[in-house]
């Protein structure tokens, strides 16, 4: 006998969930809206944790497995709650022979944060991107969503160790 | 809007009249306002410009797209004389005003030298021209004009063999005949069809798709209902990068004012053609771009491929026949059913036709974003227009065609552009990045940055790719690090030939092309990190114990 669908309730009274329960409305709550919704949560909280997978999962009748696959393939996604500043280093092609690599390092050898990896302190958080399309202001790197062009490591981490 | 019935229709959008442009400006500047421009403040110098020129009836200041030259950047143009200002800053707007008090009403447009007269602009025609969010703009500079032909003149069928007789060809990197795939897709049995436009521009190095996007969206949207209208179908997608944030405002932005102006949805310019465009995002997945994988991306789930066939012309989106271009290709359409076949046809060379945008980048000089008539040589492209290597350097090699493409060597350097002759370099189109190398380049790296994008975004489906690009990166670590040995090489192009011919989709197939150009053209390099265990760029980190970061 199938079981009769109801729609979830929010795991808590945040409003933020709201939004993310209107973008998956919008696409009549079908399981194809299933990326939409990801983006929705993680504009709103920033990352994903189990609850947002599960609400957007019961939402829009999608696994739970496929709901954590999808949120999993995606490079975009974090499954990790981010530092209070986030920093995106580009790798592509151009920003790489320009000098990505040295700064990458240099969030290693000053921060002591790896691609992907979050400082002690939690203040900044490091991510790479393949590529950001500002390829004629390589290397770039992007803090808290400004861009830096022609990016110098040690001016970069001295701002960065100010924050 | 709704009120006027006077024949028993909305009226639906406000035509430009000849009116509009009696109040001329004298002077206008033209501000640069693409993602590379805006993160040199260009927003701040708009708006400093138009406080500082308030007051000025004649003196215009516009917000446009791409001017190309992203090197430069922020830029400001000044549309009547054609005079140039780079690297602008916002407080220190003083010159400009001053020049732009100084044209005279009769003033001529004078060249800009190599950089911009060298180009041929088709699908990028309306760069630094239009506003790229005003559809009034874009009206105004012939925009809709090939819809309408279209809608009110001719037949599906003639307008594929417009396409068809164009030659344009897929400026996603493949170059399968633009017209021909129309007509699979409308000759395919299903009621519902769609048109996908792919905008996952994944290939490091290239940004032409988001320069299109960004600057000239709405011919994007033209050119997906000419497409949707030759091939029967009434909904369309825009699979778009998270990472282009601009890119996807300004198509929103634009989607929402061709809607409510009659340009997308039902009843278009009063016809019984219906269509209508929804966006997706991706969310950085390289794999997605190919095209099975990206209607698995669509309909919400992992983007993984599947085999071919059945082609999605033939069952894609949903199992209906769909329809999927490349942004270039769509935007290069308006202009061919504007103009027609005959013209776009006479550009080109051999079995290339018309034009592509190259997005130049790495050690030269202008980097930035070109459309050029295909045939034009490599040394052209980027000792004419793009200005040459910086530092006056010694030119080593330009990659072209991305993780699957390969790097064309300065022997090569007077080929003639076009399909068939860099696949014969070992090279490959591509999206149409050009990322240019000098001697601080080395090529074993180069390639090991290649295969370990490759392992890093190999979906993971079919085992060549998933295990080969991982293997080939960790022989190619171990040749950087000057620990491998002939018989390491001679497993690596094996094993290259295996993945090559195994893979399921692109992405494996094309992912040992940068070994085997390098190695084609630059085996000497491979045999000095074997042997003599030195990098003669000074990149591997051969004596050095520190490990340099792919």
């Amino acid at each position: 006998m199938p079981i009769p669908y109801t729609k979830p309730a929010p795991p808590n009274d945040d409003k933020r969930w709201k939004i993310v329960a209107t973008r998956m409305r919008r696409m009549g709550d079908r399981p194809e809206a299933l990326i939409e919704a990801l983006h929705a949560a993680q504009e709103a909280f920033g990352f994903l944790d189990s609850d947002a997978l599960e609400f957007v999962g019961d939402t829009l009748g999608v696994p739970h497995s496929r709901v954590f696959g999808v949120a999993t393939f995606y490079s975009f996604f974090t499954l990790k709650p981010q530092g209070q500043h986030t920093t995106v280093v580009c790798t592509g092609t151009a920003c790489y022979i320009n000098g990505a690599g040295d700064i990458i390092e240099a969030f290693e050898q000053r921060l002591g944060v790896k691609p992907k990896g979050t400082t002690e302190d939690g203040k900044i958080s490091l991510l790479t991107a393949r590529c950001i399309g500002a390829c004629s202001l390589a290397p770039a790197v992007i803090v808290d969503g400004g861009m830096r062009g022609k990016a110098r490591s040690d001016e970069l981490m001295a701002e960065l160790e100010a924050m | 809007m709704s009120d006027k019935v006077a024949a028993g229709r909305p009226e639906r959008h406000r035509t430009i009249t000849i009116g509009d442009r009696v109040g001329r400006p004298r002077a206008t500047a033209r501000v640069c306002e693409a993602a590379s421009c805006i993160s040199g403040n260009a927003s701040d110098i708009t708006a400093r410009l138009r406080e500082l020129t308030e007051g000025k009836s004649d003196v215009a200041i516009k917000r446009v797209g791409c001017l190309g030259l992203c090197a430069a950047g922020p830029l400001v143009e000044i549309a009547e004389t054609g005079q140039l200002f780079e690297h602008v800053r916002p407080d220190d707007v003083g010159p400009l005003v001053a020049a732009l008090d100084k044209v005279a009403p009769d003033a001529k447009r004078q060249p800009q030298g190599p950089f911009f007269e060298k180009q041929v602009r088709v699908a990028t025609e309306n760069f630094g021209k239009v506003d790229p969010e005003s559809l009034d703009d874009y009206i105004a500079e012939g925009g809709y004009r090939a819809l309408r032909r279209v809608l009110s003149e001719m037949t599906s069928t003639e307008v594929r063999e417009e396409i068809s007789a164009s030659g344009l060809r897929g400026r996603g990197g493949a170059g399968y005949p633009t017209g021909l795939k129309w007509t699979t897709v409308a000759k395919a049995t299903g009621d519902k069809k769609y048109v996908i436009c792919n905008a996952d521009e994944g290939d490091p190095g290239a940004f032409m798709d988001r320069s299109v996007l960004e600057s000239d969206p709405y011919r994007v949207l033209e050119g997906m209902a000419i497409a949707a209208f030759a091939v029967h179908a009434d909904e369309g997608y825009i699979y778009c990068r998270a990472e282009y944030p601009l890119a996807v405002q300004r198509l929103r932005t634009a989607i929402r004012l061709a809607q409510r102006a009659g340009y997308l949805g039902t009843n278009i310019m009063d016809t019984s053609f219906n269509f209508d465009v929804q966006i997706r995002l991706g969310a950085g997945a390289f794999v997605c771009g190919e095209e099975t994988a990206l209607i698995a991306s669509v309909e919400g789930r992992r983007g993984t491929p599947r085999p071919r066939p059945p082609y999605p012309a033939v069952a894609g989106l949903w199992g209906s026949p769909t329809l999927i271009n490349n942004v270039e290709s769509l935007a290069s359409v308006p202009t061919i059913l504007r103009d027609g076949p005959e013209k776009y046809a006479q550009i080109g060379v051999g079995k290339s036709k018309g034009t592509k945008v190259f997005a130049l980048a790495g050690r030269i000089v202008n980097t930035g974003m070109v459309e050029v008539p295909m045939g034009m040589t490599l040394r052209e492209i980027i000792y004419d227009i793009g200005g040459g290597i910086i530092g006056d350097r010694p030119f080593k090699a330009v990659q072209t065609g991305g993780p699957s493409g390969g790097c064309i060597p300065a022997e090569h350097l007077d080929t003639p552009v076009s399909y068939e002759t860099l696949i014969e370099l070992g090279s490959f189109m591509g999206s149409g990045g050009m990322i240019v190398m000098d001697d601080t380049s080395c090529m074993v790296d180069v390639a090991k940055y290649f295969q370990d994008f490759c392992r890093d975004e190999s979906c993971g489906k079919c085992t060549p790719c998933r295990v080969g690009t991982t293997q080939m990166y960790m022989l190619l670590d171990q040749i950087t690090k000057g620990e491998a040995t002939e018989a390491d090489l001679a497993q690596l192009e094996r094993l290259a030939g295996i993945v090559a011919r195994m893979s399921l989709c692109g992405l494996g197939q094309g992912a040992p092309n940068p070994i085997f150009s390098t190695l084609r053209y630059f085996r000497d390099e491979y045999m000095a990190h074997i042997v003599d265990k030195t990098c003669p760029a000074g990149v591997c980190p051969i004596q050095k114990p520190a490990e340099v970061v792919a």
